[in-house]
């Protein structure tokens, strides 16, 4: 693999693009692998990048059914935090968050992870006192976050409407220390890293079918042939249901379409990541100057990777609400992603009820900002057959023994969280 | 997105929320724990047809049993919830 540096990219900038070698293989599938993991996602690939780096299992591959990273990875607002209250999600996401501190160094692949923070808006007293709670509950677990008053988050983001707004800012809870990444860079990234430690990525390879043994998986079958496996990982979110049924399995939870938006290119005007606290909307600005934002859910069981136009209207009526002044900006695209919409909000990251088999989905709207941490665990899972300490809250069981982890307490309504 | 209501035609979805899959039938109330469990929180969650309820409160306020495909979002029919609930005894 060659290393990229300073000296690299004058080298070859020197020799034209041909100078490059590709960033990964494109191996055959082997007949048999001791790890296979379902979806070359970031979830999937970083789960294959920590069995090879931290547990030194490079006998993996990854299967994906179309093109690595063209699923939920390519199309999420790419929004990282770790802003949680409980305390089954709070230790976890802040061990992502520092994952994703030095990812493009212990890539050697920039991720261009930027620190920009992360501002919740509160418009009632009461949400102040809910965001006053949170804060001081991330304080408590280490993280960083900050309370701040109407004055203070018109000094951050003075485009905000403070004038005639319907929904008035009281303040806001910041998050320093998040901020946005390359999406895409992630998936390449994590791609390139298992790659050169071994790991098989086979692209354009669709599982159709998950083949047990008394009461064990073997491995499964695939629009390439049989590949055998001792153990199965599945990451493919917005598919969980899917490839769980085919072992034979239920899992709590329903896919929904959630749609996101890119502007066209701006001059600089939204320097961190602002979410609206009277509605659902989300933005940050792109290096490349666009404005990336998103809402709620469609709100209906759907893999159609695509929404419908009511959505789009009620996203923006909630941007303009908070930016009056983006009123004339052109929007560039729109599309798509399926979601786990798991019934309390949370992942589900852990064994299911078939040896050698085990799942990480459930990841509602949150999946990106996870990943590292994610693959983290999930690597360790697999490769211990047990979970960590930090996604132990995160199993399936938790359904049926009532320990669920609901940071919104929406109930069990997988649309609601 | 359009859902034909039984009582009010073809409406835009924008009329209608989303009660979720039709097919859930409440256990007893002395039902086994897991038959619980899996009615409040485990899912079929299909990639093709689904019977859903819909309630169409901009219009009728009627609950309905709408079936759509979840990969084409494409509505074949619908029926009254009521009418539905009547033949199964609860379920759609």
């Amino acid at each position: 693999m060659t290393h990229y540096s300073v000296f690299s990219l004058v080298r070859n900038a020197l020799r034209g693009p041909q100078a490059w070698s590709p960033a990964w293989r494109e191996p055959e599938p082997k007949s048999e692998y001791e790890v296979v993991i379902v979806g070359a996602g970031g979830h999937g690939l970083a789960t294959a990048y920590y069995l090879a780096k931290e547990h030194g299992i490079t006998d993996v591959a990854v299967v994906e059914k179309g093109w690595l990273g063209g699923g939920n990875t390519g199309r999420n607002t790419t929004i990282v935090r770790s802003n949680y209250l409980l305390e089954g999600n709070a230790h976890f996401y802040e061990l992502s968050l520092k994952l994703w501190e030095d990812l493009s160094r212990d890539l050697n692949y920039n991720v261009m992870f930027s620190q920009r923070g992360v501002l919740n808006l509160a418009h009632s007293d009461t949400q102040m006192d809910a965001f006053r709670r949170r804060g001081n509950a991330m304080r408590l677990n280490g993280i960083d976050a900050e309370l701040l008053d109407r004055a203070a988050v018109r000094a951050m983001v003075p485009e905000l409407n403070f004038d005639d707004a319907r929904f008035p800012i009281y303040g806001g809870l910041l998050q320093p220390r998040g901020g946005t990444a390359r999406h895409d860079a992630v998936a390449w990234g994590y791609a390139r890293g298992a790659d050169s430690r071994g790991v098989d990525i086979i692209q354009n390879c669709e599982v159709t079918g998950i083949r047990r043994e008394g009461g064990r998986v073997t491995g499964v079958e695939t629009s390439r042939g049989f590949i055998g496996a001792k153990k199965v990982g599945l990451a493919v979110a917005g598919n969980s249901s899917r490839l769980a049924a085919m072992a034979g399995l239920r899992l709590p939870i329903e896919s929904h379409v959630l749609q996101a938006f890119v502007s066209e290119a701006l001059k600089p005007t939204i320097d961190t990541v602002v979410t609206f606290g009277a509605h659902h909307f989300y933005i940050s600005q792109s290096d490349k100057g666009s404005l990336v934002f998103g809402g709620d859910l469609d709100g209906y069981n759907s893999y159609a990777q695509r929404g419908n136009l009511p959505l789009v209207e009620d996203v923006i009526t909630a941007g303009l609400a908070l930016f009056p002044n983006l009123s004339r900006v052109k929007l560039l695209r729109h599309w798509g992603g399926v979601m786990d919409m798991s019934m309390d909000g949370s992942p589900i990251i852990g064994k299911l009820p078939l040896e050698g088999l085990y799942l990480n989905g459930g990841w509602c709207y949150g999946g990106f900002k996870a990943t590292p941490g994610s693959g983290w665990v999930f690597a360790h899972t697999i490769a211990h057959d047990r979970p960590h300490r930090l996604n132990e809250a995160f199993s399936l069981e938790r359904f049926a023994s009532g320990a669920v982890l609901d940071e919104k307490g929406a109930g069990p309504v997988p649309g609601h969280h | 997105m359009r859902i034909p209501c039984p009582w009010c035609g073809e409406r835009d979805a924008g009329e209608f929320v989303y009660g979720g899959d039709a097919g859930l039938r409440r256990p007893a109330d002395d039902a086994p724990m897991q038959d619980w469990v899996d009615y409040v929180f485990y899912r079929d969650n299909p990639r093709g047809a689904h019977r859903e309820h819909w309630q169409h409160v901009q219009g009728c306020r009627a609950w309905i049993v709408v079936e759509r495909d979840t990969l084409t979002h494409a509505v074949t029919g619908s029926r009254p919830a009521s009418e539905v609930a009547a033949e199964t005894g609860g379920a759609a």
